[in-house]
């Protein structure tokens, strides 16, 4: 009964369009700021652009995971903070080598992700809660430990991963991200977890019936969230030569906003690795245009705002669009 | 005015004439025309897709018509939201509550347009009225009850209480047996005579005929958006029925395969935990056993507890006399069990993910090469599984939530049969499915037991049960009240196990 395997071919580029719808409203963007805003369309600001998104793109891979598996983690700008102190005191404070200092650093946001995961698993506390608890955990033990002071004398052995260049072309930050994207999709499309995630997202109660340990993967995913604040936090230390306590603070949101522009579903199970990085990509492309034609910074985020929401509608809409055909 | 069916025109209060609804690529209904006499009880009959709920949503003011209209009490009408129906005296009762749970009982029959006296609800009057409506149809129902305390049979009956209060003459009823059990049919059928009796209208829709038998006085029978005929149903057969509405004729029901019972496979004893109490049984290759009783009887329960998706306090299981202990629900398919889940949309499935990929998901090894998912095995399985179950779609590609009832249906068993259990059980595998789906679906059941896997089948419905099992255990109350052979099924006889 499989009929219309010809069709499949335009079909295809039909597919890919409405996986990455994101790619219509980028071009836009590029064409627009091209013509309105001078300096806009160079190598250098282009570069600028994708270093300045590499950050939260890194850690919107961590929140990919959670939205697909159904959840929202608010703690991971909060984490991208304690971890970057954790780092940071590490090298400088406890005189530990800079991988060691890193791998502190991870032990901590496992901890805290493992802590938030099994919240939400054997204690069923809605995610809201936990993530949002850990969220003023993490960030109240930032001011804690550094007494609300930054954490400078960064060794300069770490400076190359958040300001060096591969080639003299390409800044480091932005070749992890593509590292971490070229990884994520992949275990996303072709592993055995990457396709428990999506069931788990879609409908934990079929998944566990399906024999899927619902518990294992949400944790896992929680995990990753960990994984991901942590290596953001290195960058952004290394990046801003220092460890900030307040540093992170919104990326969460910002990493929603990017997975949101990327065609991941809130509803969770649905989305495709590759949108999150066009998302992200989008929202650079939107603030640095309106930096460089002076947008005030306080209207670039009511801007974002109404990006936000309009993204989200139409999620909304699509999805009872789905819904709907029958 | 003039009418076909040979109703007095004064008796006429719904007259639907030429309604065309078409939808982009369907044509969902289709010059359909109909009288239905006041005071009468009739039956809307046809499979999924046959167009029923497009002229409820039409009569009830959820779609515009593209064509045609419809005359309720001798005038045209025009009906563009539900509640320009429900002033005219026109309301459903939907399959799906449409209550708020949160209040009461009273609250909820008067929602929207609560009894007021100078601008404050006035709640004494609102009690009142609402205690008459319940007690006027003889039923017992504290009307300070929270609706989310209340059964599905008494969350319908505050339904049909709103609808009465908005002096309704005709009510619609859309399956509203699907979730009641026996005893609470029985409620609902003495209170559709009771609304008759009143001289009011009730269009009664459901699966089973032998409700429409009991309870109608008149039938309609709609296929692919068509009207087919409009008969008393006095004097028709129940065969003739579901001949017009398949088009065809269903030789055989329940097609009963020869199979050949072997060893026992699965034995259960003394199962016990929350829901159930002390459940043994045990079924052989070959062998279809069915599991009957009311809805919340333990059937469920007691299967969950088998699959290892609920746990158990106490009990032993054994598969081919060797005793096993599951831990999870991982553990019981690794001892090829498999658990088709009564809910297909909440349980069975992914709504949002593929055919192939639901097709694929109990066990992916079956896709992977070297420990990654295979899309060219994968397409490769969906693809085979699709045809052996003749699956209605264009592509393996295509969402689940897109099909129809009875393909999804037949996705969750292609999705177990992927995996080739020995040991499959069915939980209500044709609910809310159209007839040329369940013949289908018996079909692959016989077909199962006769490559000799154990099959153990939970349905509400009676002579299905009888028609496809070999033997069948009822349940009543967490516990088995009995079970009988094949030669010695009888509704009576189930029904009397069934309640206490």
């Amino acid at each position: 009964m499989v009929q219309n395997k010809a069709r499949s071919g335009h079909l295809t580029l039909l597919h890919f369009f409405s996986d990455y719808v994101i790619i219509v409203p980028i071009l836009l963007l590029i064409v627009i700021w091209t013509i309105i805003a001078p300096n806009f369309l160079t190598y250098n600001n282009f570069m600028n652009v994708l270093r300045q998104v590499s950050m939260v793109a890194i850690l919107a891979a961590g929140q990919y995971f959670m939205i697909c598996t159904g959840y929202i983690d608010f703690a991971l700008g909060a984490l991208v903070g304690l971890c970057g102190i954790i780092f940071a005191k590490a090298m400088v404070d406890w005189s530990l080598a800079p991988g060691l200092a890193a791998v502190v650093a991870l032990m901590v946001g496992l901890l805290c992700e493992l802590v938030s995961g099994t919240l939400v698993t054997n204690f069923q506390l809605p995610a809201f809660v936990a993530t949002l608890g850990m969220m003023y955990i993490g960030r109240g033990l930032c001011y804690v430990i550094t007494n609300s002071y930054p954490i400078s004398k960064i060794p300069a052995s770490v400076a190359w991963i958040g300001r060096g260049y591969i080639a003299n072309a390409i800044p480091w930050p932005v070749a992890i991200m593509i590292g971490v994207y070229v990884i994520v999709t992949f275990v996303s499309k072709k592993t055995k977890f990457g396709r428990f995630v999506y069931a788990t997202g879609g409908n934990r109660e079929a998944a566990h019936l399906s024999g899927i340990n619902v518990n294992l993967i949400t944790k896992c995913s929680f995990l990753l969230g960990g994984l991901f604040s942590t290596l953001t936090a290195i960058i952004l230390v290394s990046r801003l030569n220092s460890g900030q306590p307040s540093a992170g603070t919104g990326y969460e949101f910002q990493a929603v906003i990017a997975c949101v522009m990327g065609g991941v579903s809130l509803a969770g199970g649905k989305g495709k690795a590759p949108g999150v990085i066009l998302g992200a990509i989008f929202v650079g492309l939107l603030t640095n245009g309106m930096t460089l034609i002076n947008v005030d910074s306080n209207w670039q985020q009511v801007v974002q705002g109404v990006v936000l929401i309009l993204a989200i509608t139409f999620d909304v809409y699509k999805q009872r669009r789905q819904a709907s055909t029958r | 005015m003039e009418n076909n069916s040979g109703i007095p025109a004064a008796e006429v209060i719904l007259d639907i004439r030429g309604l065309t609804k078409v939808f982009p690529g369907v044509k969902a209904l289709d010059d359909v025309s109909l009288q239905v006499r006041r005071g009468s009880v009739h039956a809307l009959i046809g499979e999924n897709g046959a167009g029923k709920s497009t002229l409820i949503k039409i009569l009830s003011g959820v779609y515009q018509a593209t064509s045609g209209e419809f005359w309720f009490k001798g005038q045209k009408v025009h009906v563009e939201k539900p509640l320009d129906a429900q002033r005219l005296g026109l309301s459903v009762v939907h399959q799906e509550i449409k209550l708020v749970e949160t209040l009461s009982v009273a609250e909820n029959i008067f929602l929207g347009r609560p009894q007021c006296k100078s601008g404050l609800i006035n709640w004494g009057a609102m009690r009142r009225e609402a205690r008459r409506m319940v007690e006027d149809l003889n039923i017992k129902l504290d009307v300070d009850m929270e609706v989310s305390r209340l059964s599905i049979a008494q969350k319908q009956i505050v339904e049909i209480c709103k609808a009465l209060s908005f002096n309704a003459e005709l009510i619609i009823m859309d399956e509203p047996s699907a979730t009641l059990t026996e005893n609470e049919l029985e409620c609902l059928f003495d209170i559709i005579a009771r609304l008759r009796s009143k001289g009011i209208t009730v269009i009664y829709i459901s699966h089973r005929m032998e409700e429409i038998f009991k309870v109608a006085d008149s039938v309609s029978v709609l296929r692919d958006g068509k009207h087919i005929q409009t008969m008393p149903v006095a004097g028709i057969e129940r065969s003739q029925l579901i001949s017009l509405m398949v088009g065809r004729e269903i030789g055989n029901e329940y097609p009963k395969l020869p199979a050949r019972i072997g060893e026992v496979a699965l034995r259960a004893e003394h199962l016990t935990n929350r829901k159930i109490h002390d459940v043994s049984f045990e079924v052989r290759h070959g062998e279809i056993l069915g599991f009957a009783g009311l809805v919340g009887a333990g059937r469920t329960e007691t299967v969950r507890a088998v699959f290892a998706a609920d746990s158990l306090t106490e009990g032993s299981l054994y598969i081919n006399g060797t005793p096993v202990k599951f831990h999870s629900v991982r553990d019981a398919i690794r001892h090829r069990i498999a658990l088709i889940p009564e809910d297909r949309k909440e349980q069975g499935l992914v709504l949002g993910m593929s055919i192939k990929q639901n097709i694929s998901m109990v066990d992916l090894n079956n896709v992977c090469v070297n420990g990654l998912l295979s899309g060219r095995k994968e397409q490769q399985l969906s693809i085979e599984m699709i045809e052996k179950l003749s699956i209605a779609t264009p592509s393996e590609e295509k969402e689940v939530r897109q099909l129809s009832g009875g393909n999804q249906q037949k996705v969750v068993l292609a999705k177990w049969l992927a995996v080739d259990s020995d040991i499959v059980i069915l939980d209500e595998p044709t609910r809310g499915i159209d007839v040329g789906a369940k013949a289908e679906i018996y079909r692959l059941i016989g077909m199962l037991a006769q490559q000799g896997k154990a099959v153990i089948m939970i349905s509400s419905d009676m002579p299905e049960l009888i028609g496809v099992c070999d033997r069948i255990c009822v349940m009543r109350e967490g516990t088995i009240s009995g079970s009988m052979d094949r030669e010695h099924f009888s509704q009576e006889a189930i029904l009397d196990l069934a309640v206490s």
